[in-house]
Parts: structure tokens; C-alpha cells; sequence
């Protein structure tokens, strides 16, 4: 049983009873909500005649359903306007800060409340979106709950959980140039599997995790849930501290801060720390990851090739002749100089300032093959104003990418943005489930921001290494 | 109170108190890793009530298998036993899956391992998740594709679960033999299905006490102020 682990001491923070069924009530530090997953739960606070024990402690922001082209209300769509209408009420009526279309504030849920420095070490994080994972990237422990869950955050600020076990993926080395946070994160769950995660909380550790900014932390933990954790998390350190200074809801300068980091130091897992299991990895021998099948399980390195069925292991092998079928590859093919039809870059995982520019520094002075599709989307409207300062936006105009509003966009196609037939993108977001950009046959391969320019500008998968000799691996941020 | 689910054409009710013993016809589905993109496709996630889900269930298997999807068999027509494999529920955690089985009629999931965030959803419906080994799966899902007319007796409180080749209208539906095969299912989630607390919403709001006591040892909730 793991013991002094950053989890342990959160948990043991928030722990408020012990339930009759065995669970424990955990008190959720920040609860985020967004228009999709929230508008039932808020239904059945009325049903229930309760009301929201700590609407400050509550934040909403709209992402999933709106246009990425025009954001003018009312939305064409008369179901996401619905949607926002009803978010909007439900805020109003219950006195919860809503950063809506316009605001400065807009975005995805899991890019704004970092951004605004909502998201802290030590907090326990809960939305109703399963990438909730993301903001285990600050030493929270965050998870993505259903909508019932929803209601009982809003009723009670807190949640009836099951304690995780704690597994520590612990990296050593450094990620080589072209490789990125997304890469490791698809090796990781390359190697252990999408479902390896299931009852544990990963900690990613490590010489190759302590050099990782706040935004490629982010990146990884956001794909915790994808390899079967629901919570992810690093341990919070200067990176994070750095990050946090001087944002709006950062603790104010002076004592306060020295209190915050103080507190937020302490609750590293420390040397005595004990873990359920361990699990070790080299970063310098990972290449750019690309998936070529229908779980983000399913991916290799851009320099290898489609996996047979002898290489699969026999458990495996069913879902490998499914996405064999469904992706329409052939077994032993390489990966690279597969054509794609459309570029997407952008989401939750990868919609940050950081991952625009390792994007733009493969687009500059090109230009998208003729006949792709290629899109970017900032992660939220504070993305979009500092691209836009420095310039981006003309860097991908210039190359025939489109430049695109905030959103959660094509990553799940509940707005315009969706693949038609069976067409096949290069995506930098999170899933590559069958039909998950909106074609009941569309297929997707993931890949990094970086990975996805490069398929741009080639018509088809690239390793990036051939396009930009040196491109940077940790971007600075802010 | 048992909650007893019937086979006839009306649906059976929402679950509500304790959950001890299912009874109904079943329905496999085989396949590992089925997310659920596939159990609830996007779209129709534009709506703010649930009401209307059960027609989203698995709607893009359903219309690329043409009428061959399980879901869309005549002889799985008003099954409530849903049978499945490994990794059932990965990904997204839109309730809006356990909510468009339960619509379509599902009042437990039999499998061989379940996503954390669609098992937790399920709970919160009073829909058990109940784990069998992948060999038993298989038996089952076997089972159900021969006998689609045999009634299942999921008993939640011993955990196991029943194949009796005789139909709910009486008649034999087959000369096989009957199983009785073993589920496992956590003593949390246990204990909260058979006792009736799977809803937790009023008993976390009665912690009122509690929640100040923990909220008062939480230095961010005041700005870390001194």
C-alpha cells in the first residue's frame, strides 16, 4: 500500500468521513464544469430541492460545442445554443463565474483554469470530463467524474471515492530533439497498456519529468485516463511555482505566497515515500509516436512499422484485426508516407502556446500539401491573444493552415469541426476511437503538434526529425 | 425489497433502492476496449436532459452492422443483463453511456473488467458492474447467443449469476444444460447496491460538520491568508 506519496498526504487532506458502503467522502478543492456534462446535474440539484453548498469554489467556462469559425450568438446550432443558454442560467441562478465567449478568459476547460492559476498543488480537481487528469500536472489530484458526480460536488463539495493505488512511472534521461511530452505519453501507454492504469494513480518521475515545463506536464497527465489512470500527476517543484506567480488567482505576493509554497513544497512525495509499483523508462530511446489503430494503446514509433498479428499478443489480436479493418492498413506497413486528408492541431492535450510553437517552427516558410486540410485551434482566447502577439497566426496563415477561435473542435465533433467519410487525420488531440471525430468511419492518427505540421506540409506521416533539425523540445513558456 | 426486472414488453423501472437480485434476458456484446465514443456517439450529447438517449446507444455499430448489431436483434429485444468483455466504458466519462443503456433497457453489466469512470457512472444509477473471468464470459455471451430467450438471474448479493434454459413464459427454450457461474464485485460498491446507498447525494450533504471541520484545514480555500 503506497505511503507519504504527494496522493496519500491530498488524500488524507480531504478526507471529510468514511462512508457506510467503504468509500470515503473526499472535499473537492475546485470543481470545474463546462456545458455538456453539467445542465442534468444541475436538473437534479432542483429535483432534489438543494442548492450549491460553495458556488465560489465552483468555475464554468464553454468549450465542447462551440463553432470554431464564427462565434456570434445565437449559435446556427440550435442545440448548442441550447446548451450554452442553459449553462448560462444555471450560473446566474446559482452565483458561479462563468469566462464565456468574449471574456478574455474563454477556452478549454483544462487550459483556462491553469492559465488563471485556479488549478494548485494540493488540490483535489474535479470536472465532469475525464481529462480532468490534466491538472494533476501541478501536484492536484484531479479526476473526470460522471454527471451525478456533478450534482453531488455541487450539493455537498465533495464526492464519495475509492481510494487509488499509486503507481510511479519514473523516467529517466532526456527526450531527444522532435520528441515531445505527447510522445511520452504514447509510449507510456504503448507499453502498459490502455487499461494498465485501472486502479491507480500514475506519478510521473524522474530526471526526464523534472526538466518537463508546466504546459508538456500537462500534456502527459492530460493522457493519464487514455492509458487507464484516472488521475495523473508530478510532483509540484520551482517549474510549478514559476508557472503559478502573478496569475489571477495565484496566492498574492508576500507571506501568502511564501505560506503557499511552504505548504505546496511539503507535499512532494518525498525519499520515503512508497509506491504500489514502479515501472521505469528511458526517455532518450523514444522516437515521435504516431497510432496507427483505434485505441491510443495502439502506437509506434514514426520510424517503425504496423504490427502483425504474430507480433501482437494473442489477447491483442482481435482488436488489431478490427483496426487493421477499420483503419484499412495493411499489417508490416511502415507508418511513414501514410497520406492523410486533414490537420488538426489543438485540444486539451496539445492547444497550448507551447504547442503552437513548436507547430509554427515546422510551418515557417512552408507550405500544407496541396489537397490537406490543416487547422489550428488555440486552446482558449489567452492562447489566441499571446499566438497572436508573437506572431503565430501569420506563421500558419502564410503556410495554408486555417487560424481558428477557442474550442474543444475536431478532438470529439461536437461542434462543425468533424472528419467526413472515411477520412483519416493527423490529430494532436487524445483519442483515435472509431467515429471520434465525428465519421461514423473517419480515422484518426495522433500524434504531436509538431508531428501533425509536419504531416501538413508532407501530405502524409512524417517524422518531424526531417523537417526541423533541431526542434525544441521544451519550449519556454509564457 | 428485491429489485425484480421482467421480460415483458413494458420497461422495467429505473432502478431505486437495493439492488439484490436481477432477472431478465440477456444481451452480449463481444469485444475488448469498447469505449464510450461507441456506447453514446458525440452528437447526441447536445441535449440537456438524458431522456432521450436510448435511440444513441451504440448508434454507429448499430447502423454499420445494419440490423446485425445485438441491440438491434429482435430476440434481444427487452434484455436487461448487458454481457461483456475487458475495458468495457474507456474512455470519455459522459454519463450519458450508462444513462443510453439503462434507457434502452440495461440493469446490469456483466464483464470481464470495466473502465473506473463508467463503473463509478453505473453505481451512481444503481446499475452493477459485475466482474466474471474472461473464460465464464465467454460461456455466458455463448450461452445467451444460443438461448436468447433463456432468463439470467443475476443475484448481486451472493454474486453469481444463472442461466436457466427455461424462458420467462415458461416454455423450455433449449435441452442445455443450465449455469451458475461466479461474478466478483468490490465490498464498497457491494455493500452500496445491496443496502440501497448507491445514491450518496443526501448522506454526503449530511456531513455538514465534517465538511466544515476538513475545509477549515485546507489553507488555499482562504488565499493562504495568515
Amino acid at each position: 500500500m503506497s505511503a507519504s506519496t504527494l496522493y496519500d498526504k491530498v488524500w488524507e487532506l480531504h478526507r471529510v468521513a468514511d462512508l457506510p458502503g467503504g468509500s470515503t467522502q473526499l472535499f473537492i478543492g475546485l470543481h470545474l464544469i463546462h456545458e455538456v456534462t453539467s445542465p442534468q446535474a444541475f436538473a437534479a440539484l432542483r429535483d432534489l430541492g438543494l442548492t450549491v453548498r460553495h458556488p465560489e469554489r465552483t468555475v464554468a467556462t464553454v468549450d465542447h460545442i462551440v463553432p470554431t469559425t464564427s462565434q456570434a450568438r445565437p449559435f446556427a446550432d440550435p442545440l448548442a445554443e441550447a446548451m450554452l443558454a442553459t449553462l448560462e442560467a444555471n450560473c446566474a441562478d446559482h452565483g458561479i463565474t462563468l469566462h464565456g465567449l468574449g471574456s478574455g478568459r474563454q477556452g478549454i476547460v483544462h487550459v483556462i483554469a491553469p492559465e488563471l492559476g485556479l488549478t494548485q498543488p494540493g488540490m483535489t480537481v474535479a470536472c465532469g470530463d475525464s481529462h480532468t487528469s490534466t491538472h494533476g500536472a501541478f501536484g492536484a489530484i484531479a479526476f473526470g467524474i460522471g454527471t451525478s458526480q456533478v450534482r453531488d460536488v455541487l450539493a455537498s463539495q465533495s464526492l464519495a471515492m475509492n481510494k487509488l493505488k499509486v503507481r510511479r512511472i519514473w523516467v529517466e534521461g532526456t527526450l531527444q530533439p522532435g520528441v515531445y511530452a505527447k510522445d511520452l505519453v504514447l509510449h507510456v501507454i504503448r507499453t502498459l497498456g490502455v487499461k494498465g492504469g485501472v486502479g491507480y494513480a500514475y506519478e510521473f518521475a524522474g530526471p526526464a519529468i523534472e526538466v518537463l515545463s508546466m504546459e508538456e506536464r500537462m500534456t502527459l497527465c492530460n493522457m493519464a485516463i487514455e492509458g487507464g489512470a484516472r488521475v495523473g500527476y508530478c510532483n509540484p517543484d520551482a517549474t510549478t511555482f514559476a508557472y503559478l506567480q502573478g496569475r489571477p488567482h495565484a496566492p498574492t505576493a508576500g507571506d501568502a505566497w511564501e505560506r503557499a509554497v511552504a505548504w505546496w513544497s511539503g507535499l512532494a512525495s518525498g525519499p520515503e515515500a512508497v509506491f504500489d509499483d514502479e515501472v521505469r523508462f528511458d526517455a532518450a530511446a523514444i522516437a515521435p509516436t504516431v497510432t496507427w489503430g483505434i485505441t491510443p494503446g495502439q502506437g509506434i514509433g514514426v520510424d517503425e512499422r504496423v504490427p502483425t498479428l504474430e507480433q501482437t499478443p494473442a489477447d491483442e489480436r482481435p482488436l488489431a484485426e478490427e483496426a487493421y479493418r477499420y483503419m484499412d492498413l495493411v499489417p508490416g506497413a511502415p507508418i511513414a508516407g501514410l497520406p492523410v486528408d486533414v490537420c488538426f492541431i489543438g485540444s486539451c492535450t496539445n492547444g497550448r502556446l507551447s504547442d503552437l510553437r513548436a507547430a509554427a517552427a515546422v510551418a515557417q516558410g512552408r507550405h500544407v500539401a496541396p489537397g490537406i486540410k490543416a487547422f489550428v485551434v488555440p486552446g482558449s482566447e489567452q492562447v489566441a491573444a499571446a499566438a497572436e502577439a508573437e506572431g503565430l497566426d501569420a506563421v500558419f496563415r502564410a503556410a495554408g493552415f486555417e487560424w481558428r477561435e477557442p474550442g474543444c473542435s475536431m478532438c470529439l465533433a461536437m461542434n462543425p469541426d468533424r472528419l467526413e467519410g472515411r477520412q483519416i487525420s493527423a490529430s494532436s488531440s487524445n483519442r483515435n476511437f472509431k467515429g471520434r471525430q465525428g465519421s461514423a468511419s473517419g480515422r484518426t492518427l495522433l500524434m504531436s503538434p509538431a508531428m501533425v505540421a509536419a504531416a501538413a506540409i508532407r501530405g502524409q506521416v512524417t517524422d518531424v526529425r526531417e523537417l526541423v533539425a533541431v526542434a525544441p523540445s521544451t519550449p519556454s513558456e509564457r | 425489497m428485491s429489485t425484480v426486472s421482467t421480460t415483458v414488453a413494458a420497461p422495467a423501472p429505473f432502478p431505486a433502492g437495493p439492488v439484490e437480485r436481477l432477472q431478465g434476458r440477456g444481451v452480449a456484446l463481444v469485444g475488448n476496449d469498447i469505449d464510450t465514443d461507441r456506447i453514446i456517439p458525440a452528437r447526441f450529447l447536445k441535449c440537456v436532459t438524458f431522456d432521450g438517449l436510448a435511440e444513441g446507444a451504440f448508434a454507429d455499430d448499430r447502423t454499420e452492422l445494419a440490423g446485425a448489431h445485438p441491440f438491434d436483434r429482435p430476440e434481444h429485444q427487452g434484455a436487461t443483463i448487458l454481457v461483456v468483455n475487458d475495458n468495457f466504458g474507456c474512455g470519455s466519462s459522459r454519463e450519458h453511456a450508462p444513462q443510453a443503456l439503462m434507457r434502452w433497457g440495461i440493469r446490469a453489466v456483466i464483464g470481464e473488467s470495466f473502465a473506473e469512470i463508467f463503473f463509478g457512472n453505473c453505481l451512481a444509477l444503481g446499475i452493477p458492474c459485475l466482474t466474471i473471468t474472461p473464460a465464464d464470459a465467454t460461456t455466458l455471451q455463448r450461452a445467451i447467443g444460443a438461448m436468447p430467450a433463456a432468463l439470467l438471474t443475476v443475484d448481486v448479493e451472493a454474486l453469481r449469476v444463472r442461466l436457466d434454459p427455461q424462458t420467462s413464459d415458461g416454455t423450455s427454450a433449449a435441452s442445455a444444460a443450465s449455469l451458475d457461474l461466479p461474478l466478483q464485485l468490490a465490498a464498497g460498491p457491494h455493500r452500496m447496491l445491496v443496502s440501497g446507498q448507491w445514491d450518496g447525494t443526501s448522506q454526503l450533504v449530511a456531513h455538514d460538520a465534517e465538511l466544515r471541520a476538513t475545509a477549515s484545514q485546507l489553507p488555499y480555500l482562504v488565499g493562504f491568508a495568515a
